[in-house]
């Protein structure tokens, strides 16, 4: 799945918000943060595969290791309660301004 | 991501600024508000009534995802093409009270145009829930989602 993932429903997860806590300290390798869960391996892979696509995680390549670490801008976005407002009247301005530039003038 | 809307929500006032440029001449934009067929596709609304004009009123009513009817209404006070719409606007049966707000419609160039819209609430509080609501609903469908999600697993 590419589908470009909303934040909010990334942080409505209690996993993910763990995972996020755990990683805002220091940053990590998969492994690293799969030991601190009882869950199986490739679900804590999908949860970090959820964080990156929506930004709020970011991966750095060190040698044969990769690290995850915090997007701090996106965090703070989404600790910005206002956020989701814009984003509602954003949406509905995408949608008003690409039916328009279809509309027979 | 590209940032074309923006919210100005000063902290401790009753009132709000959203702001945004459209790639759209200021008349198509005008448009879009005031032609009802194109209101309920970009607001997601049925429009039940839209008068157009000074003293007219508008009622849209929409649907959400468990089928309830929400719907809002307001009275148009001030109506400008590509200028101005001032109006009131309030959901039913819910304690948010009235609102009002002004939206200027401002040409930029041929082909780009300006919206503000500045919303003022009865109060800081009821202001500050209806920022929030969003929030909450985003919350609440990402729970059942999930929810969803699970429930197809099992």
């Amino acid at each position: 799945m590419n589908l470009r993932r909303d934040v909010f429903q990334a942080i409505a997860d209690p996993s993910r918000r763990a995972i996020l806590l755990l990683v805002a300290s220091q940053s990590m390798t998969a492994g690293a943060i799969a030991a601190n869960f009882n869950t199986a391996r490739p679900t804590i892979s999908k949860h970090l595969q959820i964080l990156t696509e929506c930004e709020l995680l970011e991966q750095t390549q060190n040698g044969r290791e990769v690290h995850y670490h915090i997007n701090a801008q996106k965090m703070k976005e989404v600790a910005d309660f206002i956020e989701p407002f814009r984003q509602m009247w954003d949406e509905r301005f995408n949608k008003l301004e690409s039916i328009m530039k279809n509309y027979p003038r | 991501m590209e940032r074309k809307t923006t919210v100005h929500a000063e902290d401790g006032k009753q009132e709000l600024t959203i702001t945004r440029e459209f790639d759209l001449p200021v008349e198509l934009l005008f448009k879009a508000y005031t032609t009802p067929e194109i209101v309920e596709q970009w607001m997601g609304t049925k429009v039940i009534k839209l008068e157009n004009q000074k003293h007219g009123s508008y009622q849209f009513e929409t649907t959400d995802p468990k089928g309830n009817k929400h719907v809002f209404h307001g009275t148009i006070h001030e109506f400008s093409p590509n200028h101005q719409i001032t109006r009131t606007f309030e959901m039913e049966n819910t304690p948010f009270g009235v609102q009002l707000e002004f939206h200027a419609f401002e040409r930029l160039t041929d082909s780009t145009s300006k919206l503000v819209m500045h919303v003022v609430y009865k109060s800081v509080t009821l202001r500050d829930q209806i920022l929030q609501m969003p929030f909450d609903v985003g919350i609440n469908m990402a729970h059942n989602r999930l929810q969803d999600i699970m429930n197809q697993q099992l």
